[in-house]
This record gives structure tokens, C-alpha cells and sequence, in this order.
């Protein structure tokens, strides 16, 4: 556990290297299974009440990523999207704007347009998603779309295959290479965590991740069971939290799929909380990837204003 | 707003009904005490009087005595196992429905956050009595022998540091082995005690077979050197376990002491490094650090003490301080003021003798008993804080430099309570625990229980193991 003191310089130098790479990876502490999930159950039961509830409602509001992301989505699907986002409760003008609608790539040119000048981000999957089994030069070219489309943030995947088999620099280099694709774009890098399995895998993926250039490390892409928890999410919240003590540099986390209740966000907006720091109750730097999420988190706010629960009805769908 | 603020959470006192004033728990009734005076039992988190508790003398004692054997000899020594089972998982169930109540009364009386009574006390106050209410028909595999025999009248005392549970590892295997039981609460905790008469007569459970009797030192001399009690079970100082011993050497009684600890908690440089500082945390702060097993003493290897040092204190800062009823407290109020008298006292020792303190910031509310989670470095094994037992939140670190070394400074105190080990390393972890003189021994996790495994010390830690088949052998003849 000495690494992690050992400050930008030995960073840098640790990628420098294939072998170096992977004895700088290998060398992270250890995650103990039990107690990272004993700690994150503790944290699970802080109560959030009354002027706490309301900031963390509508804080978790902004820092949504309205995701769809199905065979089957449209142009209308997405029209319909965006039009939530940029007023997710139509009954109540003060309910905040979500941070961004994530599509694929080429869906990205509709959803930009019904973005445009509403401040709220669109956001691309990418890189064949989800299983990411493809050429790197077609990842490449997928990024790249997504890009030109006018995809503000692209949300790659890792290959977890060459993760897997112990082939770090492999899974490095294709994330520089995304990074670099990516442009001026804000890079996601989605580790899959239900395929990783592991907490020491999550915490050396996290590290990969940011080392290779990620301005966001995320849980899931949703496709896979388990999806985010909140155990994996502690696990990344404490990588990036050491990331920022060793270089002084902000990334952020993304926990998606799964995520569908206020109860399970506030959850994890205490997590951020109580292990990144204030710092990370920003949506700059937490996002929550998810869908029906929206409507349970505008509800308990109807709620926490009108002291009455409206029905599902009185939501939009999407 | 601009940060995330945690509004006041506070459990409701609602639902716990305290009287005014108690009697003593004798044969089934609440009654009257003759010969003592009446004192008070305060929230230490307020100061606020909560109710007044009678002082049982040494005629009341007598007659409690006296009802237990009664009840021995007539009913419970009878009785099949069958039948006390169901006594005994009855009163687990009814332990369970009243499990919020019992709850906020612990936090009330005794000052611990409601988190840990809510999470930790109660429900395993239940698990001890539904383990034990398993046990009671099938002493014969206890591995004591064929044909294992209750001892007849337990008395017992108990401390104020986990007043219920306490209480539940004292009963629930008396009254499992066919013993009856007479229990002295302490007298700064004496409510989810009483609380408890009140379940064993909702559960019906047979007059005399649990007697509850209140009071400070005089009451639990007067039942521990009682003529007619057979076995003495106490849980407590070292000093008093000390008098206790003494009194009853010569006589017919089977004594079982659990005493205090200056528990080392052992970290190696390749330790799980987050939920090594969550141990540590939990090691010295769960309970206010009123924990006889608590891990009081961090032996850090000198190649990692800056790391571990920098995320402890960083991890103390987060430990949210105050009302012990607010569900997101994470540290509530020490139990009496002279409990905190006593912790300033060898806190200051500690600074005097040159180490160094540190605590985080932390607003103390203004009434009731309070001490910050406080750190010393700078410790050596000839500090005082590092030797004697603090028992409050406080938290004495050393180095050393290679396992052996860590063996010999654990080692190295009268005390032999528990002791934790923090490595990723399995053969390590094995060598260790055979090597440390403690009687529990933790591996990457910290003040862990559970009503299977047998828990006691070594040397001036006590003697006699509670819980598990091994905690029914205290109460059997065999």
C-alpha cells in the first residue's frame, strides 16, 4: 500500500512499461470482501430527513444521465427523452434539468437537437458497446461517430476479456486510444464490475482507468446482472479519492443500472459523502446512470413539498 | 445549500413508557426494597433524572436468593428441557416485538447511538436467547459429560457497558442449563434490565426462576458472598473480579470472571488498507470505546504508519459526535461522569508522559458526559495509556517492525482479552493467532459476536468462557 503515497512523478511512471503497469497494479492493496460490505450496509442506514432529503432529491436529480440505450429506441423514443430531461416534471417548473441523455451513437444527432441550447449534455455509448468485442479500429470509428454526431461525452467499455487475462497494457493502450479519439470529449471508462467480479478487480480496473485518461470511471453498462451496487461503488469512490491525494487530479464516478429508487440514490449520495468528500456532490463529478430513477426521485420530492404522495400517473413515462 | 448537510434524525422516545420509580424484581413481582436507599438513573447524554431505581440490601437479596431456590428446587431444577425452551424462545420472540423499545431504552440509559443498540445490542440479545433456548434439551451433547447437572442459584452482576446483552449472556445460559438465576444490573444501567422482568412475566416464565435485583457495590457483595448462591458469574473491573475471587475462594461456588482488556490491534503492511482503518474505527469508537475487548492499543508496522496514521485521522473526522437517539450519531455520550473523570484523567496522564494527542473537531453538546474520539502517538509500552485500561474513546498507537516483534508487544500486557490482525496474508494470520496469549483473536474485522462463539480471557482478563457450547460449561456440574 506504499504506492499510493508515492505521488504523480511514480505515476507516471508506473505506465511507462508493461511490466511496470502490471506490478504497480497488482501491488494495491487488497479490498477485503467482508468489510467493504459491511461498511457500505453501515452507511446504507444514515437517515435522510426533511432540508437534507431536498438537497439530496434534487442534487440526485441533477446528476442523472437519462439513459436509453434498447434495440428498439427511435427517433420518437429519444425525442420523447429529451423533452424529460429538459423538464423532468411538468407540473413543477422548480424540479431541476438531469445532467445529460445517454444513446447510442446514432441516435446522438436526434438527441442533440432536441438538446440544443438547454445546457443538458448528450452522451454516447461507444466502443461496441456493450460486450465490446470488436477491432480497436472500429471502436475507434465508433467513437469518432459518436463525436462528429456532436456526443458531448462518449461512455466506453473496457475490454474485460484482456482484463481478465492479466493483458493490462492491452486494456490501457485501448483506452488511450479511445481517449484520444474522444477529442475534447468527456470520457466515461465503464469497467463492467458484474464481469470483473472481484473488488480487487474493480479497485486495479479503477486505477487502469484513470491512469489511461478516464474523466469518469463507471459501474456498469447495464446489460450485465449484477449492474452498480453499492459496495463496487465504494470501492471506486475510495480509488478516486486516493487518485486525488496522489495527483491532485478530480475524476469522477458513475454508478449505473440498477439505481431505480430516492431511497437507493440518497444511499449512495452519502457514500459519496462520507469517502470521495463534498468535493463529489457535484454533477460534474457523480452521475447516475439510469431511467426509471427520474420519476420515483420527483415523486418523493412532490412529496417532501405537498406532503402527499401523487400517483404514478401524474409522472411522465419518459 | 451548498453541502450535504445530515438534518436531525432522532428516534422517538415515544414508545418507550419509563415509570417513575422501580421496585425490585423478586419472585415474579415487582416489590419493595426494605433496607436500601432509592437512588437515580440519569440519560448521560442530557443529565436529564429518568427514573428512580430501589436499592436492594442484604435482606432483599436474601429473599431474592431465596425465591431462586425456590423456584430451583420446585419448578425450573425439574423441569424437562423441552419445556424450558419454550420459555426461552419465547422470551427471544418477545425480545424481538419489543425490540425498538428495548432499543431506545438502551440509548437512553446507557448513552450508546441508537444505530448500535438498534443494530447491534438487541438483535443479539434475541440470537443469545434463541441459541440458548436450542441448547436446553440437549445438555447431554454439550460435550461436559452424560449426564450434565445445573449448579442451582447463579448470581450474577453485570456492567453498564452493554446493559442488555450483558444480561442475555448471563441468563439465557443459566436458565438453558436448568439454573435460576438472581442478576444485579449496574447501577448507572439499570432500565432495559427491569424492562426485561417485565418480558418474564409477559412470557410467563415461573416466579423466583429470574430475580433482578438494582444497586451499586453493597448490592452485588451481598449476592456474590450470599451462602446460598452456587455459582457466581461477573462481568466487570479487574479490581472488583479481583474482590470477588477472593471472597468466594474457600466456598462451594463455581465463579466464571469476565475483566477488563487493553486489546492490541495489529496492522501489517499489507493490510486491506480500507477496511483496516473501518476496524480501527470500529476497534476503539464502537460503544464509545466502553468495550472490555476493545482494540485500545493500534501496533501499526513502522513501514506503513504514516498512511495508516494520515486515513485514520481522516476517517475520524467523518465520526459524527452527539444525541445518542439520532439515528446518523455514530459516537454518543460517556456513561456516567465519573466514567469521563476517569478518561480525562488518563488522557492527560498520556500528554504529561510526552505523547501526542489528536481528536478532530467536534462540537460536545453542552449538558451530559462527552469525550471526542481522541488518538495518542507517540506511544511506547512503558506509557501508562498504554498499559492500563481506559475504556472510552481513546486510542494509544505504536509501531513495531516484524511479526515477532508484534507478538511480543501484544503480548506484553497483564491483560489478555482479545486482539485483531489486519494482512492479507493467511499463513500469517494463522501463526499470529497462535501465538498471541488472548482469548479471542480477530482477523480483518474487529468486535464481532455472536452467540456461537465462545468469548473470555487469559491472565488478569479473567477466566471462564460465555457463549457457544463452550459458555453452557459455566453453568453445569459436570
Amino acid at each position: 500500500m506504499t504506492t499510493l503515497d508515492s505521488g504523480v512523478d511514480s505515476l507516471a511512471d508506473v505506465t511507462s512499461s508493461e511490466d511496470r503497469l502490471r506490478r504497480f497494479l497488482l501491488g494495491l492493496p487488497g479490498v477485503d470482501q467482508v468489510g467493504a460490505e459491511a461498511r457500505a450496509a453501515t452507511l446504507s442506514t444514515r437517515s435522510i430527513k426533511t432540508t437534507a432529503k431536498q438537497y439530496a432529491l434534487d442534487l440526485a436529480i441533477q446528476m442523472i444521465d437519462l439513459t436509453t440505450l434498447e434495440g428498439q429506441d427511435t427517433p420518437g423514443k429519444v425525442r420523447a427523452l429529451c423533452a424529460k430531461a429538459k423538464r423532468p416534471d411538468p407540473a413543477d417548473p422548480t424540479a431541476p434539468q438531469v445532467a445529460a441523455v445517454c444513446v447510442y451513437p446514432d441516435l446522438v444527432a436526434t438527441a442533440k437537437r432536441e438538446l440544443q441550447g438547454s445546457g443538458i449534455n448528450v452522451a454516447s455509448v461507444a466502443t461496441a458497446f456493450p460486450s465490446g468485442r470488436s477491432s480497436l479500429a472500429i471502436k475507434v470509428q465508433d467513437t469518432k461517430d459518436a463525436v462528429a454526431s456532436g456526443a458531448d461525452e462518449v461512455d466506453m467499455v473496457i475490454d474485460r476479456g484482456a482484463f481478465l487475462s492479466g493483458r493490462y497494457a492491452m486494456v490501457f493502450d485501448e483506452i488511450a486510444a479511445i481517449r484520444e479519439a474522444a477529442g475534447d470529449a468527456h470520457l466515461k471508462v465503464i469497467l463492467e464490475t458484474g464481469e470483473l467480479v472481484t473488488y480487487d478487480n474493480v479497485r486495479r480496473a479503477s486505477w487502469l482507468a484513470m491512469l489511461a485518461g478516464a474523466d469518469f470511471i463507471k459501474t456498469s453498462t447495464g446489460k450485465v446482472s449484477p449492474a452498480a451496487t453499492l459496495p463496487v461503488t465504494l470501492v471506486m469512490l475510495e480509488a478516486v479519492r486516493d487518485y486525488h491525494e496522489a495527483t491532485g487530479l478530480h475524476i469522477g464516478v458513475k454508478p449505473a443500472g440498477g439505481i431505480r429508487t430516492a431511497k437507493d440514490a440518497i444511499k449512495y449520495l452519502v457514500t459519496v459523502n462520507e469517502t470521495a468528500g463534498p468535493d463529489w456532490l457535484d454533477p460534474e463529478l457523480f452521475r447516475f446512470g439510469a431511467s426509471s430513477l427520474l420519476n420515483d426521485l420527483l415523486m418523493q420530492r412532490t412529496k417532501l413539498a405537498t406532503g402527499h404522495y401523487p400517483g404514478p400517473d401524474y409522472f411522465t413515462l419518459d | 445549500m451548498s453541502r450535504f448537510e445530515y438534518a436531525p434524525a432522532p428516534e422517538s422516545r415515544a414508545i418507550v413508557d419509563i415509570k417513575s420509580s422501580y421496585g425490585l424484581f423478586v419472585n415474579g413481582q415487582f416489590i419493595e426494597a426494605t433496607d436500601g436507599k432509592p437512588f437515580k438513573t440519569v440519560s448521560p447524554a442530557s443529565e436529564e433524572v429518568l427514573a428512580e431505581v430501589s436499592e436492594a440490601g442484604p435482606a432483599d437479596v436474601d429473599k431474592a436468593v431465596k425465591a431462586a431456590r425456590k423456584a430451583f428446587d420446585k419448578v425450573w431444577g425439574p423441569m424437562s428441557g423441552k419445556d424450558r425452551a419454550k420459555y426461552l424462545f419465547r422470551i427471544a420472540r418477545l425480545i424481538q416485538e419489543r425490540s425498538r423499545e428495548l432499543a431506545v431504552l438502551e440509548s437512553l440509559d446507557n448513552g450508546k447511538p441508537i444505530r448500535e443498540s438498534r443494530d447491534v445490542d438487541i438483535p443479539l440479545v434475541a440470537a443469545h436467547f434463541f441459541y440458548y433456548a436450542g441448547w436446553a434439551d440437549k445438555l447431554e451433547y454439550a460435550g461436559v459429560g452424560d449426564d450434565p447437572q445445573p449448579w442451582g442459584v447463579a448470581g450474577q452482576v453485570i456492567p453498564w457497558n452493554f446493559p442488555m446483552l450483558m444480561l442475555a449472556w448471563k441468563i439465557a445460559p443459566a436458565l438453558a442449563a436448568g439454573n435460576t438465576v438472581v442478576l444485579k444490573p449496574a447501577e448507572t444501567t439499570p432500565l432495559t434490565a427491569l424492562a426485561f422482568a417485565e418480558i418474564c412475566q409477559q412470557a410467563d416464565l415461573p416466579p423466583g426462576v429470574v430475580n433482578i435485583v438494582t444497586g451499586a457495590g453493597r448490592t452485588g457483595q451481598a449476592l456474590v458472598e450470599h451462602p446460598d448462591v452456587d455459582k457466581v458469574a461477573f462481568t466487570g473491573s479487574t479490581d472488583v473480579g479481583r474482590a470477588i475471587a477472593k471472597s468466594v475462594a474457600g466456598t462451594h461456588k463455581a465463579v466464571t470472571l469476565e475483566l477488563g482488556g487493553k486489546a492490541a490491534n495489529i496492522v501489517f503492511e499489507d493490510a486491506p488498507i480500507d477496511q483496516t482503518i473501518e476496524g480501527i474505527v470500529n476497534g476503539i469508537f464502537f460503544n464509545q470505546g466502553h468495550v472490555c475487548c476493545a482494540g485500545s492499543r493500534l501496533l501499526v508496522q513502522e513501514s506503513v504508519y504514516d498512511e495508516v496514521l494520515a486515513r485514520l485521522k481522516r476517517r475520524m473526522g467523518t465520526l459524527r459526535v452527539g444525541d445518542p437517539l439520532d439515528k446518523n450519531t455514530d459516537i454518543g455520550a460517556i456513561n456516567s461522569a465519573a466514567q469521563l473523570a476517569k478518561i480525562r484523567e488518563l488522557s492527560q496522564i498520556g500528554e504529561d508522559e510526552g505523547a501526542e494527542r489528536w481528536s478532530p473537531d467536534c462540537e460536545l453538546p453542552a449538558n451530559g458526559y462527552w469525550f471526542p474520539p481522541t488518538v495518542f502517538t507517540g506511544v511506547s509500552q512503558a506509557h501508562r495509556i498504554a498499559r492500563e485500561e481506559i475504556f472510552g474513546p481513546v486510542l494509544s498507537v505504536l509501531t513495531f517492525r516484524t511479526p515477532a516483534e508484534a507478538v511480543e508487544k501484544a503480548n506484553n500486557t497483564p491483560f489478555g482479552l482479545s486482539a485483531g490482525i489486519w494482512t492479507e496474508k493467511g499463513s500469517r494470520i494463522l501463526w499470529m493467532a497462535n501465538q498471541l496469549r488472548a482469548g479471542v483473536v480477530w482477523a480483518n474485522t474487529f468486535n464481532r459476536f455472536d452467540p456461537t462463539s465462545p468469548f473470555g480471557g487469559y491472565k488478569e482478563s479473567g477466566y471462564g468462557r460465555e457463549g457457544g457450547r463452550h459458555g453452557l460449561e459455566a453453568y453445569l456440574a459436570h
